[in-house]
């Protein structure tokens, strides 16, 4: 094998030993964790220090989640009529129909 | 010498180790083993790097003839650069990386927390500063020691190869030079016979972790605090400094 083919290959096989994980950050103090993307690591742990180094280099967080991606349960994009069309025609469970306060703000 | 060129001397042996050390890790760029450490190992460069500008800066000012953090990084010769040995070993692998940069950072941590405490304001706060980095510094080199070391036999064998080449280079921590005995009797830097010990103990936890063993070399190189340099530092200076020589006062 020429070198970088060899070097491809060991890439690739790290990757696939590696096991993806999704990352979430939360931002400030007070709002969600968000997902940010995902990447490969051996365990959670350097998973962690991993999104750490690859998404908040510029202050993006003050909290990491990380959760293996093959732990998350996906709906399927197919049965995405059966799961959210149905909820199109129902307005008025939005509340929308309320009258707010002044005095409540970011609604 | 004077006290001044005792602290000079002292913020010198620092930056440029900072700076070497930097320049170093940055020649991972784009040839990390995956992505992720490729940007963790730059992000250390940088954190180098800017702690080695606040040094040079300070050295500035001390050393009184206007010289810049430009001048004292572009501008010195071989000889006069102060730099731990440690600081200008090749990249080799990577798990020579993490040896050198565990040697290091095991070092950095006890100075650092030592150093904030010292009586000169200035190196207190650049001290307390740079603690942040290099506890997250210490983080990752000794569990990627431990990883390694403790992984498989490959990556092990790898491991010992890079501690056995190293560890000849790690003598020189503790082995102070003029200006470093003088400023640790005036309390502005801790002694040796402070930092020995607390380095000699992280080395024996994380190493028993890792199942690597200490070589029972004796021989220690030193000289890289007063100007005598491995021929590395040669190569690094003449990449670094090409630009500043070619075109001196060239700015970005």
């Amino acid at each position: 094998m020429l070198k970088n083919d060899h070097e491809k290959s060991h890439k690739t096989n790290i990757m696939k030993n590696w096991p993806l994980f999704e990352i979430f950050i939360r931002s400030k103090n007070g709002l969600d964790h968000r997902h940010v993307g995902s990447l490969h690591a051996a365990d959670a742990h350097m998973a962690l220090e991993n999104a750490r180094d690859v998404y908040t280099r510029r202050q993006e967080g003050v909290s990491i989640w990380v959760v293996e991606s093959k732990d998350i349960t996906a709906s399927d994009p197919s049965e995405s009529g059966a799961f959210f069309e149905p909820a199109e025609d129902k307005i008025y469970r939005h509340p929308t129909f309320y009258e707010l306060p002044e005095a409540l703000k970011h609604m | 010498m004077t006290d001044n060129k005792n602290l000079l001397d002292f913020l010198l042996i620092h930056a440029d180790t900072g700076n070497i050390i930097g320049h170093r890790l940055g020649e991972w760029c784009g040839h990390g083993p995956v992505l992720e450490q490729d940007l963790a190992m730059t992000n250390f460069a940088l954190d180098h790097l800017g702690r080695a500008r606040l040094l040079y800066q300070y050295a500035g000012e001390v050393g009184g003839n206007s010289k810049t953090e430009d001048d004292l990084a572009f501008l010195r010769h071989e000889y006069e650069y102060k730099n731990l040995l440690l600081a200008e070993f090749s990249n080799t692998d990577f798990a020579h990386t993490v040896a050198r940069q565990f040697f290091l950072d095991a070092y950095y941590i006890d100075l650092l927390e030592e150093l904030i405490k010292s009586s000169d304001q200035k190196i207190s706060q650049i001290a307390s500063k740079s603690l942040k980095e290099t506890s997250y510094h210490y983080k990752w080199s000794s569990e990627w020691l431990i990883r390694l070391g403790d992984g498989t036999e490959v990556s092990h064998s790898k491991m010992q190869t890079a501690v056995n080449q190293l560890w000849e280079f790690t003598g020189e921590l503790f082995v102070l030079v003029e200006s470093e005995t003088y400023l640790a009797n005036e309390g502005i830097i801790p002694s040796a016979d402070t930092l020995s010990p607390k380095w000699k103990k992280r080395v024996k936890e994380i190493f028993s972790e890792a199942t690597i063993s200490i070589p029972d070399r004796k021989y220690q190189q030193t000289g890289g605090k007063s100007g005598n340099h491995t021929e590395r530092l040669g190569y690094i200076l003449a990449d670094m400094q090409y630009m500043q020589r070619a075109f001196p006062g060239q700015k970005w």
